[in-house]
């Protein structure tokens, strides 16, 4: 290793020293006394306020309700995102970059647009909804366009992790299980997934946390009905403007905790990524 | 369809479309891709397209240049800046840090740093919020000191600099890491200062990454409305963000005033995403220059 050798660009004691307290603090201050706060109120009138908060009728049922939406979406975005994934690394064809421009959409355009553009076209007034609504079928204000607009906004999550992956492990591999005779869902199973395991296991992670956690766009579609189209987060809304901020925070805490998990998580695959 | 297609491109990549034809699955793949692009991304833009349509361009640029709507955009750009630029300082720190040295609880910093993308920005809103309030443990500080950052602009600074926190970081990190040491050893070996070889050497390097890195934060910052609402007091004409605008025209049942609106940010934010693919496409190419 040259760099015991030579010096570089702050190595003196004092530089580093003040660099490393300086981020130490600063992430403190910024990041962890916000997520110890969370635990911090939630549990300010003791554990068995907690438990009755997170047991209330409309907290469970807001539980149920997330739930529901992580389970619905997180397996659809999984497919589209292998599927997208291998269109783009595998094949070149014209209108692949914009292709792959098209799928960060989601990224850039505000949460509440996103949750515009689906009331817009199926609510009440939109060309979808006013076909649907003829066979009485309603989206908005219940709990499919609770699915619908998730699903919008966690959808590049798993293409994204896995595109600069695929892109760089190449399709030599792959090419060779063909041309040895390996069926498409062979080829799939035995060669491909093996190498993108935990880009795909970080992918879910990633969608999950968003699917869970997403409220500009899920709060414009939902209606806020209680204990019927209320997630989590818009629970959390929801206490915290009744003032009643120590069960807006044990409602949190439940999704802090999932946010404790996600980084564990993401911890864990990277250190499984770097030993592969 | 995939005889032409991969035709088409025969004359400029040769090898690869050959094995166009080799691996299975283009046919499917793509129709799935565009299948589900159509519908989860695009069909629901007509309907945007369609209700800002139907109003006409005078009621369009009525409601679009509303002193109240034009005091949001001015609020939510300079809040997006100044919380930009705070991070991009903070992520260089941080990214440096986390490269650069070895000390007790670099995992940990490291793992936390994306803690504004596990948490759900509700969560991030209600905490800040109970922080910086007049009586929490920030705002009593802050308060000591005469400034107030809870229900003014400067709350919605600390907002969007929480939520896009890892941006910069994350640019930084990679880039840093596989920057070579030899013409920063050279440059130390003779002599010259610390901060000289840091201009001159090193952020050359590093600068398009803290960009890229500036305007990913900047983007999720324009469209942030979560973690806001809750800190910001949303005083009008003070501190109103322009995606807290949407949601309160759509709360008046005023559909066409809210597309419109929507339509301004969605056309600003379209155009940073397709500049930053540029940026980062032409950046690439030149990191790959010598190849």
């Amino acid at each position: 290793m040259n760099a015991a050798h030579y010096r570089r660009v702050g190595d003196t004691a004092l530089v580093r020293r003040w660099l490393i307290g300086t981020a130490v603090v600063l992430t403190v201050a910024l990041l962890a006394m916000p997520l110890l706060m969370i635990f911090v109120q939630a549990f300010s009138q003791g554990w068995s306020t907690y438990v009755a908060n997170v047991l209330d009728e409309f907290t469970l049922s807001a539980i149920g309700l997330t739930l529901l939406v992580a389970v619905l979406t997180v397996p659809l975005n999984l497919v589209f995102g292998v599927f997208f994934a291998w269109a783009v690394t595998r094949f070149t064809f014209p209108g692949r970059k914009l292709l792959t421009t098209l799928i960060d959409i989601p990224f850039a355009v505000s949460p509440v647009v996103a949750g515009l553009l689906y009331l817009l076209l199926y609510g009440n007034n939109g060309w979808v909804g006013q076909w649907l609504g003829e066979y009485d079928v309603q989206l908005m204000f219940s709990w499919p366009g609770i699915v619908m607009v998730t699903l919008f906004v966690t959808c590049p999550f798993v293409a994204r992790e896995l595109i600069p992956l695929m892109q760089q492990q190449g399709r030599e591999e792959e090419e060779a299980a063909v041309v040895l005779g390996a069926s498409g869902w062979q080829l799939f199973r035995r060669v491909t997934l093996p190498n993108i395991r935990w880009a795909l296991i970080y992918g879910i992670i990633l969608t999950n946390a968003r699917a869970v956690g997403e409220f500009g766009a899920v709060s414009v579609v939902s209606g806020n009905i209680r204990g019927e189209t209320n997630t989590l987060s818009l629970h959390v809304e929801l206490l915290y403007q009744d003032y009643n901020v120590v069960g807006a925070f044990a409602a949190a805490s439940l999704l802090a905790a999932l946010a404790l998990l996600t980084l564990i998580a993401k911890s864990f695959v990277e250190w499984r990524q770097s030993k592969d | 369809m995939t005889q032409t297609l991969a035709a088409g491109s025969l004359p400029r990549k040769k090898v690869r479309s050959v094995t166009a034809r080799v691996l299975p699955g283009f046919g499917l793949s793509l129709g799935i891709s565009l299948f589900f692009i159509s519908l989860v991304l695009l069909l629901p833009m007509t309907g945007l397209v369609m209700h800002t349509a139907g109003m006409g361009w005078d009621n369009f640029w009525f409601v679009v240049t509303d002193p109240r709507v034009v005091a949001s955009y001015k609020v939510t750009l300079w809040t997006a800046l100044a919380a930009s630029v705070f991070n991009c300082f903070f992520g260089l720190l941080l990214a440096w840090v986390l490269v650069r040295y070895d000390f007790v609880g670099k995992r940990l910093l490291d793992a936390i740093m994306d803690l504004p993308f596990a948490l759900p920005t509700a969560v991030a809103g209600i905490t800040l919020a109970t922080l910086f309030a007049d009586n929490g443990l920030y705002g009593q500080m802050l308060t000591a000191i005469g400034v107030k950052v809870a229900y003014t602009p400067l709350g919605i600074v600390v907002a969007m600099a929480f939520t896009s926190v890892p941006f910069v970081v994350r640019t930084v990190q990679p880039v840093l890491e596989e920057l070579s040491p030899e013409d920063e050893e050279a440059a130390v070996s003779m002599g010259a200062s610390d901060f000289t070889v840091f201009r001159r050497i090193l952020f050359p390097a590093l600068w398009p990454a803290i960009v890229t890195g500036g305007a990913l934060s900047f983007t999720r910052s324009l469209g942030e409305f979560g973690a806001i609402i809750f800190i910001a007091g949303n005083m009008p004409y003070v501190s109103e963000v322009t995606s807290l605008m949407i949601f309160i025209r759509l709360q008046e049942y005023d559909f066409p005033a809210a597309s419109a609106i929507a339509a301004v940010v969605m056309a600003v934010s379209l155009l940073l995403l397709l500049l930053i693919n540029v940026w980062q496409g032409r950046y690439l190419k030149r990191l790959h220059g010598g190849a």
